[in-house]
């Protein structure tokens, strides 16, 4: 356990916060509006951060339990501070209220509390959703692109912020990995930007929204979200830009050295491809009978299905209205999630393309006792490591959803909203149905329901471990229920 | 620069360690768990499949790659690997080569098929355990510039004459002009200057020639003539380079190991050494075979612990007797070089990794000079290297007081055209030609990177 270089590197991590807070900061100042809810949390956060970044490491060596301590601790420390600015500029009502919400920020949920977003101030709304930019590849990602990483351990770090059954580094370089793919993402968010406003929508409505589908989170400048604008031509740009994000980035960086082979190679992409397509035009033949053509409901479904299975939560119509075959539909998507290395979360395209072909090995193996049984992915065969992996993350998942449902339940809502509000907050979605369907939000739970579901968001942006091992990877003997 | 390290065995780690710190590194293995091991520890990538393999070296980027490094188990996988990554576009290859046969045409595969390097781990090995033979004061001895200046490491016992002493002091009574380059004291390495005391247990790091070295060593009233006589257990191949060496440099060696038909091979080899079967450990054996009269004792078997074990018995029981011990493991190295146990300790994956260190050090040179030697000290935390100078380099002619040298550096020596040794002071001057031996905490490609 090396305290020191987990306090050292969290010191890191909250003097990058501060100097991300100058940006919402100087949004408020260009419209004129008080900068003290961004200037308190900056100050304490810089001397936080000195104060902690002067502890000098006896060592450098981070092993796995660290890993896992120092991305649960970051993760809360940052949504903690990074509640600060809603509370100093009054915009929620209770500290947990702001906590909750910068939780589902930085855990790209996008679930709010919320009712009324437009009358609050544009720094704040800008903050709210740089938050998803922030999470959605990573902080520490993000801290190993712009610091020297400490002697090659990080890659626990990187293994436990990036989500997906198997992480590997794109080149040898720890840092230079992190450089690609936040490259890679600024890129694509900026040619977002570029596109929103071509279209016409105002530069901070666009900025938001690139923010909220950048990080497949899902947080709007409008109550309606984007179905405020009602234009097919953000539907489309937004909806296939959510699309985009929820694509494994190592594909991206294949496609940018020539490997095009291998993009077309992946399994995951075209299984979510195939999902995606799949889903989208069984919902809008079954929800043709709402909308005056079968193209203004393909429109609408493929918005929705793109906004969900990226686990994004843009809205443009009301999907808790639509008929219970398309809302079931929905709430698969929930718990498919994006492919493995993006920014969606989810169980992820990729544990279920395993979890289905080792079903299909085992019940070819009932009908041939003493066949050797191999899983393969793109021709490889999965190592039973990660075969384990994956029916334990399933496993684990299950049961902290089922917990946490009944955890819910005590504050007497529906089965439906009990239910929905956890599974959209563990995969990291916002909207789910009923009361907390789209056009509602999450205000009428009680505080401790509020912090579980904290919990849930960032136990699914982290897959699930580090946050269920913060204590013991904490604890001084190096000792695990015994 | 961009490395291909084939081979994820000690040599391999300790390679990953040392380059992937500045450089962009892939390992490339057949063993998932070995490249687990190696990817979680350091800042590498690695690639799992057969090196030898054109494919999986292309999957490693080779046709990008500045330098290959082949350290495979094999002989043969290695030059193939080599000659597959010639033809991919790789522009330095290295092979670790073993078999005597193969190294007796370096000539030929450095020619014909390409290689740059070809490492011999056991015959480096050799040499180094020969060195510290030849001088058994030193725990480990290193030459610059052909052998006209030495490096040796010493550890003050404890009561040593130069406890407490200044090393401004040490220097003004010795007639002997020796300088004490770095110095270890537990865990903290120290770059000293003239105001520094010594302690008892300090390691030091002195440079001087080897007849200054010698004076030196006399004047303290410990020194050591070198081993006339010297007993090796363990009939490896190791074993047959260092007998080489020992006899050539006319000591008398006996040879012993367990296995008949090992040691009949080696008598086989070697008609000038006694080769006895017997089992190293047996204490009643090694008196028999007058281990009391006899100046060295090297312990090579392939067995670590064996190693370890005998080493540590002799060096209880005999006093005089110079001891080395080769031990592989580097956690056992650690381990065992902590305390003053064992005379001195030699293995072959760092010799391997220091000789390699030293290649792509000097591919790097950007100009004006040139990497000759390269030493790595106290567990690599000091290295101590021998730049040649050539006559474009801006160091020329500046008295060295007018240098505004880098923090942690030391010019530890210049070794003039004419073969003549200089102890720098600050009247000295840099000439074209000298090659000038420095030591440092930082990593140097450049003899320009000394300046601030």
């Amino acid at each position: 356990m090396n305290r020191r270089m987990i306090a050292y590197i969290l010191g890191k991590i909250l003097l990058v916060e501060a100097a991300l807070l100058t940006l919402p900061m100087v949004v408020a100042m260009f419209y004129r509006e008080s900068a003290e809810p961004f200037l308190i949390p900056m100050l304490t956060l810089i001397l936080c951060g000195i104060l902690l970044s002067h502890i000098s490491p006896k060592s450098r060596a981070l092993y796995a339990r660290d890993g896992l301590a120092i991305v649960a601790l970051a993760w809360i420390a940052m949504s903690l501070f990074g509640a600060m600015p809603f509370y100093i500029s009054h915009s929620m009502p209770t500290f947990v209220d702001c906590f909750f919400e910068t939780v589902s920020g930085f855990t790209t949920t996008g679930a709010s509390i919320l009712t009324e977003i437009e009358h609050l101030g544009r720094g704040v709304l800008f903050w709210r959703s740089f938050t998803h930019w922030v999470g959605g590849m990573g902080v520490l990602v993000f801290v190993m692109a712009i610091f020297p990483a400490s002697d090659g351990h990080g890659m626990h770090l990187l293994r436990a912020e990036v989500p997906g059954p198997a992480v590997g580094k794109l080149v040898s370089r720890l840092g230079d990995t992190a450089k690609i793919l936040y490259g890679i993402y600024l890129v694509m968010t900026v040619a977002e930007i570029v596109l929103l406003l071509l279209g016409g929508m105002p530069l901070f409505d666009a900025c938001v929204h690139a923010f909220g589908t950048a990080g497949t989170g899902g947080f709007s400048c409008r109550n309606l979200s984007v179905g405020a604008y009602n234009s097919p031509y953000f539907d489309l740009v937004i909806g296939v830009f959510m699309l985009l994000f929820g694509v494994n980035f190592n594909l991206y960086y294949f496609l940018l050295i020539g490997k095009v082979r291998e993009v077309l190679r992946s399994e995951e992409l075209r299984t979510y491809f195939l999902i995606v397509a799949a889903a989208t035009v069984t919902i809008a033949w079954n929800i043709s009978h709402l909308f005056e053509s079968f193209s203004t409901a393909l429109r609408y479904a493929f918005f929705q299905v793109s906004s969900i299975i990226t686990t994004t939560g843009y809205a443009t119509a009301d999907f808790n209205l639509w008929p219970p075959y398309s809302r079931v539909v929905l709430v698969f998507l929930m718990f498919a999630g994006a492919c493995a290395g993006s920014t969606g979360g989810g169980i992820k395209i990729a544990r279920l393309v395993i979890l289905g072909k080792t079903a299909v090995s085992d019940m070819r193996q009932m009908l041939h006792p003493n066949a050797v049984a191999t899983v393969r992915i793109e021709g490889r065969p999965v190592s039973s490591k990660i075969l384990r992996s994956t029916h334990v993350f399933l496993v684990v998942y299950l049961l902290i959803m089922s917990i946490s449902t009944l955890l819910l339940s005590l504050d007497g809502f529906d089965l439906v909203t009990t239910f929905t509000a956890v599974v959209s907050c563990i995969n990291n979605i916002g909207p789910g149905l009923g009361q907390v369907g789209p056009m509602g939000n999450f205000a009428a739970f009680s505080p401790a329901s509020k912090i579980l579901l904290a919990f849930d968001m960032l136990a699914g942006r982290l897959e699930l471990f580090p946050m269920l091992l913060l204590a013991p990877s904490l604890w001084r003997r190096h000792s695990f229920l015994r | 620069m961009k490395i291909i390290i084939v081979g994820a065995g000690k040599v391999g780690l300790a390679l990953a360690q040392h380059l992937s710190k500045e450089h962009s590194v892939t390992v490339i293995d057949q063993n998932p768990t070995l490249l687990d091991h190696i990817i979680n520890v350091y800042d590498v990538m690695g690639v799992c499949g057969n090196g030898a393999c054109a494919d999986v070296q292309k999957e490693a980027d080779a046709g990008r790659t500045n330098l290959l490094i082949a350290t495979a188990s094999s002989d043969e996988i290695n030059i193939l690997t080599c000659l597959v990554a010639k033809t991919l576009g790789v522009q330095h290859t290295i092979a670790r080569i073993r078999n005597p046969e193969y190294e007796n045409q370096l000539r030929y595969m450095r020619g014909e098929l390409g290689l740059s390097m070809a490492i011999n781990p056991e015959r480096a090995t050799a040499r180094e355990i020969a060195r510290v033979l030849r001088f058994p004061n030193a725990m480990k001895l290193e030459s610059f510039s052909k052998g006209r200046l030495e490096l040796v490491e010493y550890r003050l016992p404890s009561g040593s004459t130069l406890g407490g002493v200044l090393l401004s002091d040490l220097y003004k009574n010795l007639r002997a002009r020796v300088l004490v380059c770095a110095v270890a004291r537990k865990d903290n390495t120290i770059i000293p200057s003239g105001d520094f005391a010594l302690q008892d247990g300090d390691t030091l790091y002195i440079t001087a020639t080897p007849h200054e070295l010698e004076q030196f060593f006399r004047h303290l009233g410990v020194f050591k003539c070198r081993a006339s006589s010297v007993m090796i257990v363990g009939a490896s191949k190791l074993c047959y380079y260092l007998a080489m060496q020992l006899i050539e440099m006319g000591m008398t060696v006996k040879i012993i190991d367990q296995n008949s038909d090992r040691s009949t091979h080696m008598s086989e080899l070697l008609p000038k050494a006694l080769v006895i079967t017997g089992d190293g450990m047996d204490s009643e054996l090694l008196r028999e075979e007058g281990l009391d009269q006899t100046g060295g004792f090297v312990a090579i078997t392939g067995m670590d612990e064996a190693n370890i074990l005998m080493a540590l018995s002799v060096a209880r029981q005999y006093k005089n007797c110079k001891v080395v011990a080769k031990i592989n493991r580097q956690p056992l190295v650690d381990l065992v070089s902590n305390e003053d146990m064992i005379g001195s300790v030699v293995s072959t994956g760092s010799v391997t990794a220091e000789l390699i260190l030293q290649y792509v050090r000097a591919m790097q040179n950007a100009s004006g000079s040139q990497v000759k030697t390269l030493h790595r000290l106290i567990g690599g935390t000091v290295e101590a290297l021998e730049f040649g100078i050539r006559s474009d380099s801006p160091l020329i002619g500046v008295p060295l007081r007018d240098l505004k040298l880098r923090s942690g550096i030391l010019l530890a020596g210049i070794v003039r055209q004419n073969g003549k040794i200089v102890i720098p002071s600050g009247a000295d001057a840099i000439n074209a030609g000298d090659d000038v031996i420095v030591v440092t905490t930082s990593t140097l490609r450049d003899i320009r990177d000394i300046l601030q």
